[in-house]
């Protein structure tokens, strides 16, 4: 087992973590900052699919769990469940809508060969 | 490397949180390609290998058991994710994405829950640990509760008017959040019992529940927004109880961007985020009587008119609202376009920012219909054009175009940015009746002179429109 790694100056991991929390929010902040509006959908969808790995949280739990009860592994199946549910659906409903945006610039030609190309 | 037992390379912590950091990498990368519709295909596939691989690198953590189990969730989740994103209709999104984020919620409160009990009620655990997942049973339970809520509106099983128990609403949910929080406290203090935690999830997702009942169909994009934010911090706070740094950067992400949008959505309506998450708009209704009450008299028209209007303008642009995605309008309004493009009538759409039941709704509908995406114009780009534009079509917007917006003072939703319709030469209303929208309010745009209303479902009043143009 490696050991817990304790900086020289005693920090305990979770504040690390909480500098990598702080850090992500002003990253995500300036990067979905810079999403038009015609992709806001697309957008919460597809944010909707990324919260969905909270399911590696259930397989965790799950997965390292010693003795866990009945009801516990019932719940974290669900948990997996739901979680799976979010992440699947997630992304294939945002790749199906942003398909739909994708194709776009060729149909001024051939609509009614009016002047242009 | 450094473990002397069985573990190979790939089961070290530090190579799988490496992985982590090349997962929450792709991430970032994938979200950046939705700054435009030509790179945003890969960057939603790029995110999904990000997932993938997070997903591979949690199978590495050494001493993993209960695969059968394991496996059961994933394939189950899989099985019943996957027909619902292919089939749903795209009139229907909103409540699908509702969905899934009660969905991602359910798992985190499911997940607090289970740790709680594994751990004989959080006994010997530091606060480390024991904070963010109180914290997470929290607001993953309001978040699965409020987003089940908002599924039923938007899927018309519950009503969509605000319902609630008037002035007793406030000390209801003050009171509930009040019990969870006194709860989580109790158990961080040292309580074990099953009792506490059952508090803090029953009373957190009633609050969900309360908080989305009494909120009306009009303010969805805000509430859908708000509570994609609070699922993904929710899921931040997961990753900070198990240190797991891809959870926590995903859930910071998804945070940060409910929180834009519920931001801009509230900034498009000109109201507080308190104070739409206090009710709905129902209250207002009657103070905004008058607009209609003394104002002079509604003008109907026919397709075959409208038609002739269109047919003759140099610009039309179509003002899309959520009627148009009741009425499956969407491919309808499409051939409309090409028909006037046809006669060398300019169309463009105007999109305002709560225009539907999402933020982006409109906007998604008319990509499916095929509609260029340069075509389609936020409000501060078109609201100039309107002075020269000779005909405004609005199928099914209604408080977006409402002039008392900008007029009228007494007016519940006065100062609200709208686009402004009633500067171009003519209007014409498709319009199912002269029920007013979801905000109760009447619309003095009806009343306009230069309006006329053309009733009934708006897919079949733009189709005999279309059949019109063509016999022209």
């Amino acid at each position: 087992m490696p050991v817990t790694a304790v900086s020289a100056l005693g920090i305990d991991p979770f504040v690390t973590n909480l500098a990598i929390l702080v850090l992500a929010g002003f990253v995500g902040y300036a990067v979905i900052s810079k999403v038009p509006n015609t992709l806001h959908t697309p957008l919460m969808s597809g944010t909707n699919a990324i919260h969905g790995i909270v399911v590696l949280g259930g397989i965790i739990v799950l997965g390292l769990g010693v003795d866990l009860s009945a009801l516990n592994k019932a719940i974290l199946v669900l948990a997996i469940i739901f979680g799976t549910i979010n992440v699947v659906g997630g992304f294939l409903v945002t790749d199906r809508m942003l398909d739909m945006f994708k194709s776009r610039p060729e149909p001024p030609k051939k609509d009614d060969g009016g002047e242009g190309q | 490397m450094s473990t002397p037992l069985a573990g190979a390379f790939y089961q070290d912590g530090n190579f799988i949180a490496i992985l982590y950091i090349v997962a929450f990498s792709l991430f970032i990368y994938g979200l950046s390609g939705l700054t435009g519709p030509r790179t945003a295909v890969r960057g939603n596939r790029i995110a999904a290998i990000g997932m993938a691989l997070a997903l591979v690198a949690t199978f590495l953590i050494e001493g993993m058991g209960n695969w059968a189990l394991i496996a059961v969730g994933l394939v189950v989740g899989t099985i019943l994710g996957i027909p619902s994103a292919r089939q749903v209709k795209m009139t229907a999104i909103p409540q699908m994405v509702a969905l899934f984020n009660g969905v991602g919620g359910g798992a985190v409160a499911l997940i607090a829950w289970a740790e709680f009990n594994d751990t004989g009620g959080y006994a010997d655990e530091p606060l480390t640990f024991v904070i963010p997942s109180l914290f997470a049973a929290i607001v993953g339970s309001i978040s699965f509760w409020g987003s089940n809520i908002a599924f039923g509106k938007l899927q018309e099983i519950l009503p969509g008017r605000p319902i609630g128990a008037g002035r007793l609403q406030q000390p209801i949910n003050l009171l509930l959040l009040i019990i969870a929080v006194a709860a989580a406290v109790a158990i961080a203090a040292g309580q074990t019992s099953g009792i506490y935690i059952a508090a803090v999830l029953i009373a957190a997702g009633l609050l969900g529940i309360f908080v989305v009942l009494p909120i009306g169909g009009a303010d969805m994009p805000v509430v859908i927004s708000l509570l994609n934010a609070f699922t993904g911090l929710s899921a931040a706070a997961t990753g900070l109880a198990l240190d797991n740094t891809a959870l926590i950067v995903a859930g910071m992400i998804v945070g940060a961007s409910g929180t834009i949008l519920t931001r801009l959505m509230a900034e498009a309506m000109n109201r507080s985020i308190p104070s739409i998450v206090a009710g709905g708009f129902g209250g207002g209704a009657e103070v905004a009587g008058p607009g209609g009450g003394e104002g002079g008299t509604v003008r109907a028209t026919s397709a075959a008119d409208a038609a002739i209007q269109m047919a003759y303008a140099r610009q039309v642009v179509i003002v899309p609202g959520y009627g148009m995605a009741v009425a499956q309008a969407q491919h309808t309004v499409r051939e409309l376009a090409d028909e006037l493009e046809k006669r060398g009538v300019e169309v463009k759409y105007a999109i305002h920012p709560v225009a539907g039941r999402m933020p982006g709704h409109m906007n998604v509908l008319l990509a499916e219909a095929d509609v260029p995406y340069e075509q389609l114009k936020e409000m501060d780009e078109i609201n100039g054009d309107f002075p020269r534009t000779q005909v405004s079509l609005v199928i099914g917007a209604n408080d977006v175009t409402n002039p008392a917006a900008n007029t009228n003072p007494d007016s519940p939703i006065y100062g609200m940015p709208i686009l402004n319709v009633n500067e171009s030469e003519s209007v014409i209303v498709l319009k199912r009746s002269m029920n007013p929208g979801f905000a109760g309010i009447e619309n003095e745009l009806y009343f306009d002179p230069k309006t006329s209303m053309l009733f009934g479902d708006a897919k079949d009043s733009v189709g005999d429109i279309v059949s019109e143009l063509a016999a022209l």
